[in-house]
């Protein structure tokens, strides 16, 4: 359904001797298939919002190209267009006008006749919660409210791909559930999502598949199991009463642990090839050396750990 | 036909904005009521020597230049309403549909110029109490002339925004250029009584014949040089900045 070679896009930032080019994205090769929630997982300024916007015909590659439900990406924009619905991360609605309005006129943009729009419009109220507040000006809406309108005008043409950047930036933990359900409406009815996010979390509960991508190249590709079952081996977190310098020190100099990384006050996270012999190891060492151990866990791995081990960094410290 | 229907979506769409923005429609006439009001009765003095002696007349110099100058300064100023929608999203969800690239500035374009003509409006029956007087068809074809006018400043306006990508550059930029342009256009003193080098530079600014040719049509001289000049100098340059105005649009990005 969208398939790119070799996608790149490079940007001038600055002026005079201080300008230079910032390569956004370095090549991109992407395979989504009919019916598939695709993740582009990455920190922000990995390039997700730049590829997004090249297949939604917002800005021309430097090279290239894609092919999107069928349409050629440089030669038919048009056809792209018709085909695809694009919800920018801050959406785009105007403060005074209401959302019935707004979805009478996206369907009217989309060439849909009058009587149908205004059809489509009372369906997408109903199916997003919005019922109530149909005929509210959007500057009175919630954040979760603003972002299910903007979901149902990138839908109201019925899109065979649809394109979200970020739907849950920002929201609180119960928009966000509430959004999620809708991602999963959407591909129970057969669409095609393609969905950038930053949160592990979001990528793992509602992607079939993700690609994780970082300075503008993707490291890695696969279902959210496939990429945790990548990083053989098991998790074990530990936390400490006090100061975990001492026990990191110690603790990276044993021979079964692969990699270390200093969490937050007092916690390691361990990678190991198996837990179970791991544990018993690892607390005889902190014990040996009077290291006070607070508890010990076994984890599967988290997307975190896959981005972790494929470019040295914790995707929730960058 | 898809160009006309893709317009005047757009265009209905920022035509009910407007129309739900009193407050904001109010203001924006304001400045002009005060000059007619402040402004117009000294003129009817300065120009004795000109041979004006009456209101009548003084108003008949004095508001064909008052719309000139809304015409041109509104349609610049149309630029910081498009800078608020770039940023929050409203033209790249215009830009990914399949609308056309033409239709999404022209839309937006012909608000602002159905907003000037219905100002222009107001001003001239509001100067009708202190004796001005016009003929229908002179007015009409001002009104023609004026709507050029205003959709050339307008697409100007739209491009210079989205090249400068900043609403405190942006006024400063306008200032700048308006305010020679209008000074040498003689839109608040008419330029007969300007020296000889000031009306030499004057003969090249298009805005010169604008105000000169709509004087002319509210004095009733429907066949005055200037009318014809002003619409041919205009027409052309409305050819040159639409389109590229549409291109600045179609490429307008964060």
């Amino acid at each position: 359904m969208i398939k790119t070679v070799g996608l790149r896009k490079s940007f001038h930032v600055g002026k005079g001797r201080k300008r230079s080019t910032v390569e956004a994205v370095r090549g991109i090769d992407l395979a989504v298939s009919e019916g598939e929630t695709f993740g582009f997982l990455g920190p922000n300024g990995a390039g997700k919002t730049t590829t997004l916007r090249m297949l939604a015909t917002l800005i021309v590659p430097d090279g290239g190209d894609a092919t999107i439900a069928g349409a050629d990406l440089r030669s038919q924009p048009k056809e792209v267009r018709s085909r695809v619905g694009y919800v920018a991360q801050g959406g785009g609605t105007w403060d005074d006008v209401t959302a019935r309005e707004e979805l009478v006129l996206q369907a009217r943009m989309y060439g849909i006749g009058k009587a149908e729009a205004v059809r489509r419009a009372e369906a997408a109220l109903e199916a997003f919660d919005l019922a109530d507040y149909g005929d509210r000006k959007c500057k009175t809406y919630s954040g979760g409210q603003r972002r299910r309108l903007d979901i149902a005008l990138g839908i109201i043409h019925q899109p065979i791909v649809l394109f979200l950047d970020e739907p849950t930036a920002g929201l609180d933990p119960q928009s966000r559930a509430h959004m999620w359900d809708e991602v999963r409406r959407l591909r129970d009815l057969g669409m095609t999502v393609f969905i950038t996010t930053h949160y592990l979390e979001e990528a793992d509960a509602l992607c079939d598949r993700i690609a994780i991508i970082d300075h503008g190249e993707i490291v890695a590709e696969g279902t959210p199991d496939e990429l945790k079952r990548e990083i053989s081996g098991d998790v074990v977190a530990v936390a400490l009463n006090g100061s975990a310098g001492r026990a990191a020190e110690l603790l990276r100099a044993e021979p079964y642990v692969r990699e270390l990384e200093e969490r937050a006050e007092g916690a390691l996270r361990l990678h190991v090839d198996a837990g179970a012999t791991a544990i018993p190891q690892i607390m005889r060492v902190l014990e040996g050396e009077g290291v006070p151990l607070g508890g010990i866990e076994l984890h599967r791995p988290s997307l975190d750990d896959v981005f972790l081990t494929k470019t040295g960094r914790s995707l929730r410290d960058s | 036909m898809k160009l006309a229907r893709d317009t005047w979506l757009i265009f209905q769409r920022h035509w009910l904005l407007t129309v739900r923005t009193p407050v904001a429609v109010a203001f924006g006439l304001a400045q002009p009521i005060t000059y007619l009001v402040l402004f117009a009765p000294i003129l009817k003095l300065a120009l004795s020597a000109e041979g004006v002696s009456s209101y009548a007349q003084a108003f008949r110099v004095y508001v064909p230049g008052l719309l000139t100058v809304m015409a041109v300064i509104g349609g610049m100023s149309g630029g910081f309403g498009l800078l608020a929608d770039i940023r929050s999203g409203i033209i790249e969800r215009g830009r990914v549909s399949p609308m056309s690239r033409l239709a999404l500035m022209l839309g937006r374009a012909l608000r602002d110029v159905t907003k000037v003509l219905v100002d222009a409006a107001l001003i001239t029956v509001l100067a009708l109490p202190f004796g001005l007087r016009v003929g229908l068809g002179g007015l009409l074809l001002a009104f023609v002339l004026l709507a050029i006018l205003s959709l050339m400043s307008t697409s100007f306006g739209y491009a210079l925004a989205i090249w400068v990508r900043n609403e405190g550059t942006l006024g400063q930029v306008i200032l700048t250029l308006a305010n020679p342009i209008m000074l040498l256009a003689g839109v608040l003193l008419p330029l007969t009584l300007a020296p000889l080098w000031m009306l030499r530079i004057a003969k090249w600014n298009p805005f010169y014949w604008a105000t000169n040719g709509m004087r002319a049509l509210y004095a009733g001289q429907l066949g005055a040089f200037s009318v014809w000049v002003s619409l041919v100098i205009l027409v052309g340059l409305v050819m040159v900045t639409v389109p590229w105005s549409a291109r600045m649009f179609a490429r307008a990005a964060h």
